[in-house]
């Protein structure tokens, strides 16, 4: 692995991303966007548009535990990571409708996804899966939230310090690394059958 | 015989049944932080170990906030064990353990999980129709369970490893190797998606909901526990040496540590099938349990 890359989200040049290679390692600071599968099906299905701009934004698959403070306003209880595959389909639309580069999550998008980030100079990076504890340390504050009906799947804004470490899993150059460790299972899965 | 607790030891049952849902969520049992412990120990690849750290790290930092280990507070299990001589009436305790869930939920807060299937309508409570899922079983006294007590065992599921539920129902011309085949193919098709190293549940014959239901009682048994069968003890040991070569890794981005342990739970099936179920559970394995006496005092455990 190699050493820590620190990036600030949202990124100026929506190129910036096409120097990062699967297996770099990096640390977030600034604002990473909460979305989740009903917040996708209505932007998408739906054609429910958010009002905020979302042009190099970082997003994270997540629906948080919050405590309610107001008209609008939530604090963190625990905020952790779900799996990114289920809302596969909705890659293109992100980076093409809506300028977002950067996807964080667990379990990886599928391979279908890795075109789609070579066109836009996407990446996917992933995060320990139920590290919630850890992760909730290091979110700052909850800045802002639209789709509050989808509750708790609505477009959440986090301000985040020191977010991660995460791994380059899926770059813009067509490398997934789950892709590599997939591939490797299957042989490995032929050769233990044929001796069972 | 009469039951004459009174409500004290349904009220018992009710808090109960919200505290062992909220213990289950923030501390991981030390079976499941010891076997994490030895998988890093023994991971050679880089980022297996990373990811073990990491994990590792995170249930400290759960522990030392008293917060949740992971943010998927599940789809809310509960498995109750009534002793033979347990006089309480199952109707006010399913109706408590219900009540204890939803307190749990909007008292904490947790995050609601439960949605109308066709609606996706939220009950914001993490209780609906069926849920939460209880299964009742009948046992006898023994060392660890008084035969007029109650236990409550809950398992909150997270839905990255739920999702990755698989049956299939094999015939008796398939064999073991089939059965062996399959658990193995379930394993590689889940990938890095249930958030490996997992605890592999498996349930081998009855039927359909039979087996299942097996599967996922046998991710509630204790890491370094095996079938009181000799032969499935043999059949653990072997799926978890051949689910370990496999190189998925922690968090499916490589390494030595797939599973924690297999688990397999059997009941007798009919003679023209061999039904076979996978569940998988997360590394983040949360269970917790709770004994409730007819006196309505109770004693936590894992």
């Amino acid at each position: 692995m190699t050493d820590e890359t620190r990036l600030s989200f949202p990124i100026a040049d929506l190129d910036a991303l096409r120097e990062l290679r699967a297996g770099d390692r990096l640390r977030i600071d600034g604002h990473v966007i909460g979305i989740r599968d009903a917040t996708q099906i209505a932007m998408f299905d739906r054609g429910e548009k958010p009002r905020m701009d979302l042009t190099g934004a970082v997003l994270i698959h997540t629906a948080p535990n919050v405590r309610k403070l107001g008209e609008g306003r939530y604090e963190k209880v625990c905020i952790g990571t779900t799996t990114s595959a289920r809302m596969n389909r909705f890659t293109r639309g992100l980076m093409e409708q809506y300028g977002v580069r950067a996807i964080i999550g667990k379990g990886g998008l599928l391979a279908d996804s890795l075109p789609v980030l070579q066109e836009f100079g996407g990446v996917y990076f992933a995060i320990a899966g139920g590290a919630a504890a850890l992760e909730t340390t290091q979110i700052e504050e909850i800045e802002a939230v639209e789709f509050e009906e989808l509750l708790p799947e609505c477009l959440w804004t986090f301000r985040v310090r020191d977010f991660g470490p995460l791994v380059v899993a899926m770059d813009s150059h067509g490398h997934s690394l789950y892709e590599d460790v997939t591939a490797k299972a299957r042989d490995t899965l032929a050769e233990l059958v044929a001796r069972l | 015989m009469t039951v004459n607790a009174g409500d004290k030891v349904y009220a018992a049952a009710e808090e109960a049944a919200k505290q062992t849902y909220i213990r289950a969520l923030k501390l991981l049992p030390p079976d499941v932080k010891a076997a994490l412990a030895r998988a890093r120990a023994a991971e050679t690849d880089s980022s297996g170990q990373g990811f073990l750290d990491i994990m590792l790290e995170n249930v400290a930092v759960a522990e030392r906030d008293t917060n949740l280990v992971c943010q998927d507070t599940g789809t809310v299990v509960f498995w109750l064990e009534v002793g033979e001589d347990c006089p309480l009436n199952l109707a006010r305790v399913s109706a408590a353990v219900k009540k204890g869930t939803e307190r749990a939920t909007l008292e904490h807060p947790l995050r609601p999980n439960a949605v109308h299937p066709v609606t996706r309508k939220n009950t914001m409570t993490n209780t609906g129709r069926h849920l939460p899922a209880m299964h009742y079983e009948f046992v006898a006294g023994s060392d660890e369970m008084r035969a007029d007590a109650l236990k409550l065992h809950c398992l909150p599921k997270g839905s990255g490893s739920e999702n990755m539920s698989f049956l299939k129902m094999f015939v008796p011309a398939d064999g073991v190797k089939a059965v062996k085949r399959f658990v193995l193919e379930c394993i590689v098709d889940a990938g890095p998606k249930p958030c490996p190293p997992t605890i592999v549940g498996v349930g081998l014959g009855g039927t359909a909901d039979l087996c299942a239901a097996l599967a996922k009682k046998a991710v509630l048994r204790p890491l370094g526990t095996h079938s009181d069968d000799p032969e499935i003890a043999v059949l653990e040991d072997e799926l978890l040496a051949a689910a370990n070569e496999l190189g998925i890794g922690p968090m499916g981005l490589g390494g030595r540590t797939t599973a924690l342990g297999v688990h397999i739970e059997w009941a007798h099936t009919h003679i023209t099938q061999n039904p076979v179920a996978v569940n998988l559970q997360c590394w983040a394995a949360r269970r917790s349990s709770a004994l409730i006496t007819p006196a309505g005092d109770v004693t936590y455990g894992f």
